[in-house]
């Protein structure tokens, strides 16, 4: 079993297009939607939910305004400004630290578990599908990227699959280092823009940090061919494989817009070709690992 | 006036907005709050005047004065700092720096010092004073840094914000404070997908709204019935132009590559105003 994360450091290059359609070419696998905090991989793929659990990630405090005596322990110990003049906690601003906790001389307060999100695992069109919906206004998304990348695992395990298809999220912080964490391969695809090679150079620089090896391709290239090139040639200097160059058409969200994979509303177009194009090294750089 | 320029998908056009609506009202301040990948500094000609390291307190355990009673370990809810036997283990990349171990130790044995995470640059351009955050490459936790940029804000005049992609921790410490949230999103199914997770999360943050759609003749008019039908007003529609997009693709705001859309950046602006 192999884990490949497609990610892309800039957003809206077109990442989960691209896993939409990996999803439909790969013959045997898990797809598995760690863009937790605006996941879309669901538009296309269409799971129907065979289970769903409730994501606890943290805790969050609470003040019993029965015992609380106003002394301000909390507020001056607290550094995340979540306590009010009048000693209410506002939730969307606690850290879950349970400083204020331990300083309060009255108990007056709890932590409380904090509902942050629920995951599922879906049968779709093209095989099993672990996604997941973060609470609005909630942290802990690397948290909760971490258990859909692990269940995701789990079911390519128990049923001897070949590939763990990770949609991954857009940056470099917390949630993506979480969906590239033990994953064989990173995909990234990027767009032919000043923007694109600025945040492709520093993504390159996070799978490079944690060893991983990086296969790079770019969307819209004909959009800026200068660009285009600039990135394969900067691909060369880093080690990563420059995979491909896919065209601008807007073929790719009109197949958005009906819910399919390109790869199976336009099968023959040259998007699509490009993108089998791209799959077959992917697939065969990751047989090699 | 704090006006945030946010989306829920990534690649739709926030620093777009932001950085043509900054360069339109002249006088202003734009903060780059996408410290993971910030680009606007790229369409923008800057005098950078002042750069510093951005760190977060974490724990450093004085052995001498430790007695190994494992309170520090007992308290950190982020499992930053571990006693075992006769010694104390610190995972600074998992603190939080909120100080727990360090006050409630009752040896008095741990003190905190600065781990860097990113970078904070002050700059100038055309009367507009600049502010953007860089991460380190690795680093997983933004909220501080974004934190950071904020605060060495003024407070006065106009504040333009370029938010993160998403609806989580980074994007609500970049948008909590704004007077005003544009929404930049496409009229596509990802796009209102995720236009209607921001707003779900701004409506939770009680930060008044409106809708700014890019490539607006691409897709469908879902974007635009979903708007009309919750009563959001749209603000702003971007058609389409591959003169646009090779522009941006070079770097060149589009008030540059075609002047005559300062003036319906500026209409932007007086409706925001109109607004707040």
């Amino acid at each position: 079993m192999k884990s490949i994360t497609v990610i892309s450091g800039k957003g809206g290059t077109g990442k989960t297009i691209l896993t939409a359609s990996f999803a439909a070419l790969a013959k045997s696998k898990v797809m598995a939607d760690c863009d937790v905090d605006a996941a879309d991989l669901h538009l296309i793929l269409k799971p129907e939910i065979e289970r769903e659990e409730v994501f606890e990630g943290g805790k969050a405090a609470w003040i019993d305004r029965d015992k609380c005596v106003k002394c301000g322990e909390c507020t001056a110990a607290c550094r995340y400004d979540a306590i009010s003049d009048d000693f209410v906690i506002d939730p969307i601003s606690c850290e879950g630290c349970a400083l204020c906790y331990n300083v309060c001389p009255a108990n007056a307060i709890e932590m409380k578990p904090s509902r942050q999100g629920r995951w599922y695992v879906s049968k779709t069109r093209f095989g099993p599908m672990v996604h997941a919906k973060l609470g609005i206004a909630e942290e802990n998304s690397g948290k909760l990227v971490a258990l859909v990348r692990q269940q995701a695992k789990l079911i390519a395990e128990r049923d001897n699959l070949e590939y763990v298809i990770v949609d991954g999220p857009p940056g470099i912080g917390c949630p993506v280092i979480s969906s590239i964490t033990g994953t064989d391969l990173a995909l990234v695809v990027t767009e032919p823009t000043v923007s694109g090679l600025h945040d492709l150079q520093r993504v390159i620089g996070l799978t490079n940090h944690f060893g991983i090896g990086s296969l790079v391709c770019v969307n819209k290239y004909d959009l800026n061919i200068r660009f285009t090139d600039q990135i394969e040639s900067y691909c060369r200097s880093v080690g990563a494989e420059f995979v491909g160059r896919i065209p601008f058409d807007t073929i790719v969200t009109e197949a958005m817009v009906n819910g399919k994979a390109v790869v199976e509303y336009n099968e023959y177009g040259r998007v699509s070709e490009e993108i089998r194009r791209i799959w077959r090294q992917v697939d065969s750089r990751a047989k090699r690992i | 006036m704090i006006i945030s320029i946010a989306s829920g998908k990534g690649g739709t056009g926030k620093t777009t907005v932001a950085t043509n609506l900054a360069l339109s009202i002249g006088k202003c301040q734009l903060l780059d709050c996408d410290v993971e990948e910030p680009n606007a500094h790229i369409f923008l000609k800057l005098q950078m005047m002042e750069s510093r390291s951005v760190g977060l307190p974490v724990p450093q355990v004085d052995l001498e004065k430790c007695t190994y009673c494992g309170k520090c370990a007992e308290v950190c809810q982020f499992s930053a700092i571990a006693v075992i036997k006769k010694n104390v283990l610190t995972f600074p990349e998992l603190c939080h720096g909120c100080g727990a171990c360090s006050l409630l130790c009752p040896a008095d044995a741990i003190k905190e010092v600065d781990r860097k995470i990113g970078t904070l640059e002050i700059g100038q351009s055309d009367g507009i004073r600049f502010i953007h955050g860089i991460l380190e490459i690795s680093e997983a936790m933004s909220p501080p840094l974004i934190r950071a940029v904020k605060e060495a804000a003024h407070n006065n005049g106009t504040t333009i914000v370029d938010v993160p992609p998403g609806t989580s921790c980074p994007v609500i410490e970049a948008v909590r404070g704004s007077d005003f949230c544009l929404l930049v999103t496409e009229p596509t199914p990802f796009g209102l997908n995720d236009l209607i997770l921001a707003v779900e999360m701004l409506r939770i943050l009680k930060i008044p709204f409106g809708v700014a759609i890019n490539r607006s003749d691409v897709g469908d008019d879902k974007v635009d019935d979903y708007c009309h039908r919750e009563d959001i007003p749209i603000l702003m529609k971007i058609p389409m132009d591959r003169d646009l997009a090779v522009a941006y693709s070079n770097g060149i705001p589009l008030v540059v590559a075609k002047p005559e859309w300062k003036a319906k950046f500026m209409e932007l602006f007086d409706a925001i105003d109109r607004m707040v």
